[in-house]
């Protein structure tokens, strides 16, 4: 296969940012994206230009590093896909393919189509967590059952991988997909009950001075997230948020 | 030389109690004083600097990542195990570390795998503590599976993404206390040395990987929780990131490297597909609780498949040769990984591999399907189910406990592995090698400690399935934060660490000079090309069977490799700022030395023993005849190799293992 990559290419926070084109050949159905992209770059460094700059690792669709705008969709096209699980086999030969990096006033560019995504960390710093001591003096993990529907149901919002599809997507860069799940995990779970209150408040919070927008439930979000991360959640962080501020707790 | 386990004395079940309770501890008032890095933020360091930093000491955590919750343990899919003996199936602490030490082949040490088995049972307590959502069954417990190895269901799930869960758990235990200011957390920056100061690890040099700007930071002691470093062989189940470099510049610096030659090498991977490809996926072992692993029995059937002019799924049964089933009746399917391994090695080297390279064979959930379709009816009250009520509701429960798994191997392969047999291969997984440590999993330089897959200490000579997880938080929830406060009580007078004494501006400038010499070495290749050149080497005469001559070799040849690769490596762009390639040139600089010294270890140990199989020591005859055979009278110790200034010149330094509370057999899972 043949490509035209229309790719986007910055030096640095500050600096200004442009499409560059580039040409690639002899890519295989079976390779990946990003493997794809390994070739671009080893030829870019073979004629001693410099690569392009993105954030990858596990390659498997599970840290949540890899984050490319391609043609205009998250993680390019296909549903419940990170980049790194994209195949060329979903693009035909002779295609053009637009790669960019997640846009959000949250998440400044590093570098081409590194992002940095740091303020996803200070959410969960602000209460994504239940605050037991890591020393041991627990008790028996079977002394709080759990119904299983319970169980499932936090689970699927605990798979969320951090990787900010939701908000590259959401035109207002919404950060509700992402930190609805942490909130409805822990609300699900006896354990996270205690400090249910304090939690949505203070993570709610992080989020507006992080400087991600307001969700204006266009749905955008779920649609393209890798994981599959529901709206419910949304709707779940919403009733405890107000039941949490009714009660006058802030 | 000798190196002091300082094992503790003492019966083996009494041996942590009262080692904890002779420890001194710090006071309160005195932690607040005391520095300490951890490197890594994986199961085993985002623990330990959650509940070292919970004890009062202040951390400084590091991970080259853009953020803890990426660090490579959230990738591990099928478990964790632990004692609790939920199942009531007979399991208890004995029996896990009974299985450990077997499992391991003799080649680990007693007391320290023991303390692992004794303090499993409370990881689970504490994640879910932490909110961790296991798996549980329709009574609101916990559910187990079981993992390869062992005869009982010891293993808590989160479906096959159980690592992230429990790394989620340790992120979130990190985040609370670095909103506490008691972690300065660094993400992005990469620890390039080791400092020393009168013989005492006292800090690190970092890479800002975003400014390129050379960092000193200095602690009372240092922890290296850095994962392992199966990307030596490129090709690997590991993360593109992983890497040996923080704890190569430990053992440069004086740390002791311990049995590297011991890898793991996973049966159930994808098969690779092509010349180009990055890096290869685990299909996770929990599948062998269900997928029976076969060949063709006939030559000429598995020639056709080769050819693609025949497809698995039309074999006969009676043409199928359930080779795993056959020579290991005990076990089955869920023998452990370095037998599954060689028995799928020896099948496609005799010529019956199952796809175009002749690298794979099949693992099957039609007997699966078909069970679970049959019970799920009956249930259900249908007890004249079709074939077709069958499939469809086998296929659902199937579904059900291995979706996620099915889904990803489709994405790769564009194949429906609810219809086709899914074709593996074994590929390199974990590296049971690592940094020397004693029982208080520090190095034998005074203040370095090593902590999850980037130590040896609890797997010997392989590893079982779903040990791994529980290692890496068993260190650094439960085992340093108790043993680092034996070193640290004497620290308490020393007051702050200056990062401008002259070791650091030596090491600081040692930092630079390597870099500068990869950005001026005006080469042609990039770093990949002369990593896939090691990565090959290093399979095809050190991965799953190894003999003396190809050892020689491939030590020559690496040698050969890195004068080429210093030579002829260009790295692109600048120092200050983001620079991937020059990273990459650092991490393969240390995996080259590293490969070698593997090689030199392989060399030397000339038993075969868990995932080190020397192909000069097999039984000859009996019932045992073509099985690994173990040398226990001359080779019941850990390889330790000192560092003596050049690659490839290591010392070895042999740590005896005595086993006073198991009695020593070939290990058998006939
Ligand atoms: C695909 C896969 C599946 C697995 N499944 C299982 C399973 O089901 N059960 C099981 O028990 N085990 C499993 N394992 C093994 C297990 O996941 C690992 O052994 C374990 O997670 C390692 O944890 P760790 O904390 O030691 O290191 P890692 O999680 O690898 O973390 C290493 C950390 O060190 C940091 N780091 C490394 N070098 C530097 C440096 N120079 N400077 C700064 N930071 C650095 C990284 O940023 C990272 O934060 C699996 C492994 C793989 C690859
Ligand atoms: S909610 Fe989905 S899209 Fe958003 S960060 Fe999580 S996994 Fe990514
Ligand atoms: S690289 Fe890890 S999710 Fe894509």
């Amino acid at each position: 296969m043949k490509l035209l990559l229309k790719i986007w290419r910055q030096d640095g926070p500050k600096e200004k940012g442009q499409m560059v084109d580039y040409n690639v050949d002899g890519i295989e159905g079976d390779m990946s994206f990003l493997e794809m992209m390994d070739i671009l770059n080893s030829q870019l460094i073979e004629k001693g230009e410099e690569p392009i700059n993105f954030d990858h690792d596990c390659r498997e669709g599970i840290c949540g590093s890899c984050s490319m705008f391609i043609n205009g969709e998250a993680h390019g096209p296909g549903r419940n896909v990170t980049t790194c699980q994209l195949h060329m086999r979903s693009f035909k030969d002779g295609e053009t393919i637009f790669i960019e990096p997640w846009r959000a006033k949250a998440f400044p560019v590093i570098k081409d189509l590194m992002v940095d995504r740091s303020a996803f960390d200070r959410i969960i710093q602000a209460g994504g967590y239940v605050s037991v001591n890591t020393s041991g003096n627990t008790q028996d993990a079977n002394s709080i059952p759990i119904p299983k529907e319970d169980a499932d149901l936090a689970f699927d919002a605990a798979t969320c991988i951090g990787c900010g599809a939701c908000v590259a997507t959401c035109k207002n860069a919404s950060a509700m997909l992402f930190t609805s799940a942490k909130v409805a995990q822990l609300s699900l779970l006896p354990q996270g009950q205690v400090e249910g209150k304090e939690r949505v408040i203070n993570m709610v919070n992080q989020m507006d001075l992080e400087g991600f927008g307001n969700c204006t439930n266009t749905g955008a979000c779920e649609v393209e997230c890798p994981k599959g991360i529901s709206l419910d959640n949304i709707a779940r962080m919403n009733r405890e948020f107000l039941s949490a501020t009714a009660k006058g707790k802030k | 030389m000798v190196l002091d386990s300082k094992t503790p004395e003492g019966p083996l079940k009494d041996k942590w109690t009262r080692h904890k309770n002779e420890i001194d501890l710090v006071n309160p008032a005195n932690k607040r004083n005391i520095d300490v890095i951890v490197v890594g933020t994986g199961l085993a360091g985002a623990s330990a600097s959650a509940s070292l930093a919970e004890l009062g000491y202040n951390v400084k955590t590091f991970c080259f990542q853009d953020s803890p919750r990426r660090a490579h343990s959230i990738a591990a899919q099928g478990g964790i195990n632990a004692a609790k003996n939920y199942q009531g199936d007979g399991d208890s602490t004995y029996r896990l570390f009974y299985d450990t030490v077997k499992g391991g082949d003799y080649r680990s040490r007693e007391s320290n795998v023991y303390r692992l088995a004794e303090v499993s049972a409370n990881i689970i307590d504490q994640c879910v503590a932490q909110g961790v959502p296991f798996a549980r069954d329709y009574g609101g417990l916990l559910d187990n599976r079981s993992f390869g190895g062992v005869l009982v269901s010891r293993t808590f799930y989160a479906k096959g993404q159980t690592g992230q869960q429990l790394l989620l758990g340790a992120y979130s235990a990190l985040s609370r206390q670095i909103a506490k200011g008691k972690v300065e957390m660094h993400n992005r920056h990469e620890m390039l040395d080791l400092v020393k100061v009168d013989g005492k690890a006292r800090g690190i040099i970092a890479r800002n990987l975003v400014t390129g700007e050379i960092q000193r930071h200095s602690a009372h002691a240092v922890v290296i929780a850095s994962g392992g470093y199966g990307n030596v062989f490129f090709l690997s189940t590991n993360a593109m990131g992983s890497n040996v470099t923080a704890a190569w510049k430990a053992h440069k610096k004086g740390a002791h490297m311990a049995n590297p030659c011991f890898t793991q090498i996973h049966p159930t991977c994808i098969p690779v597909s092509g010349g180009f490809q990055s890096k290869l996926t685990l299909m996770s072992e929990s599948l062998r609780n269900d997928g029976r692993i076969w060949v063709p029995a006939k030559l000429a059937d598995a020639k056709a498949i080769q050819a693609g002019t025949l497809q698995g799924r039309d074999i006969p049964e009676e043409d199928r040769d359930y080779y795993l089933e056959r020579r290991y009746p005990a076990f089955g399917n869920l023998v452990p990984r370095d037998v599954a391994s060689r028995a799928a090695k020896e099948r496609c080297d005799e010529g019956f591999g199952v796809n175009k390279t002749g690298e794979a064979v099949y693992l099957d959930f039609k007997s699966a399907i078909a069970r679970y379709g049959k019970e799920d009816a009956f249930v259900h009250g249908n007890k004249t189910p079709s074939a077709e009520e069958i499939q469809t509701l086998g296929k659902a429960v199937v579904a059900s406990k291995y979706g996620n798994l099915f889904q990803m191997y489709e994405k790769i392969t564009d194949e429906n592995p609810y219809e086709m047999p899914m074709k593996i291969y074994p590929a390199v997984h974990y590296t049971m090698g690592g940094l020397w440590v004693d029982y208080n999993l520090m190095t034998d330089i005074p203040g370095c400690y090593a902590a999850g897959e980037a130590n040896f200490s609890d797997h010997g000579a392989n590893r079982l399935g779903a040990s791994a997880l529980m290692q890496g938080l068993a260190d650094g929830y439960f085992v340093l934060p108790y043993t680092i406060g034996d070193y640290l009580s004497h620290e308490i007078r020393t007051g702050e660490i200056a990062n401008d004494s002259p070791e650091f501006m030596q090491a600081e400038k040692e930092v630079k000079d390597k870099i500068d010499g990869f950005i001026n070495a005006k080469g042609e290749k990039p770093v990949d090309h002369f990593h896939m050149r090691l990565g090959k080497i290093m399979w095809e005469k050190c991965g799953m069977a190894r003999n003396a001559e190809d050892l020689q070799k491939a030590i020559d040849e690496i040698k050969a490799l890195r004068i080429e690769f210093y030579a002829n490596v260009r790295v692109p762009g600048l120092v200050n700022g983001v620079n991937q390639e020059l990273e990459k040139a650092g991490r393969v600089a240390d995996l080259m030395e590293l490969g070698e010294l593997m090689c030199k270890d392989a060399l030397q140990r000339t038993e075969s023993c868990g995932g080190h199989f020397r192909e000069e020591s097999v039984e000859i005859d009996g019932e045992q005849k073509g099985e690994a055979k173990r040398d226990d009278e001359n080779f019941t110790f850990v390889s330790a190799w000192q560092w003596k200034g050049e690659s490839g010149n290591q010392e070895l330094v042999k740590e005896p293992l005595e086993f006073k509370d198991i009695a020593v057999k070939q290990r058998s899972y006939k």
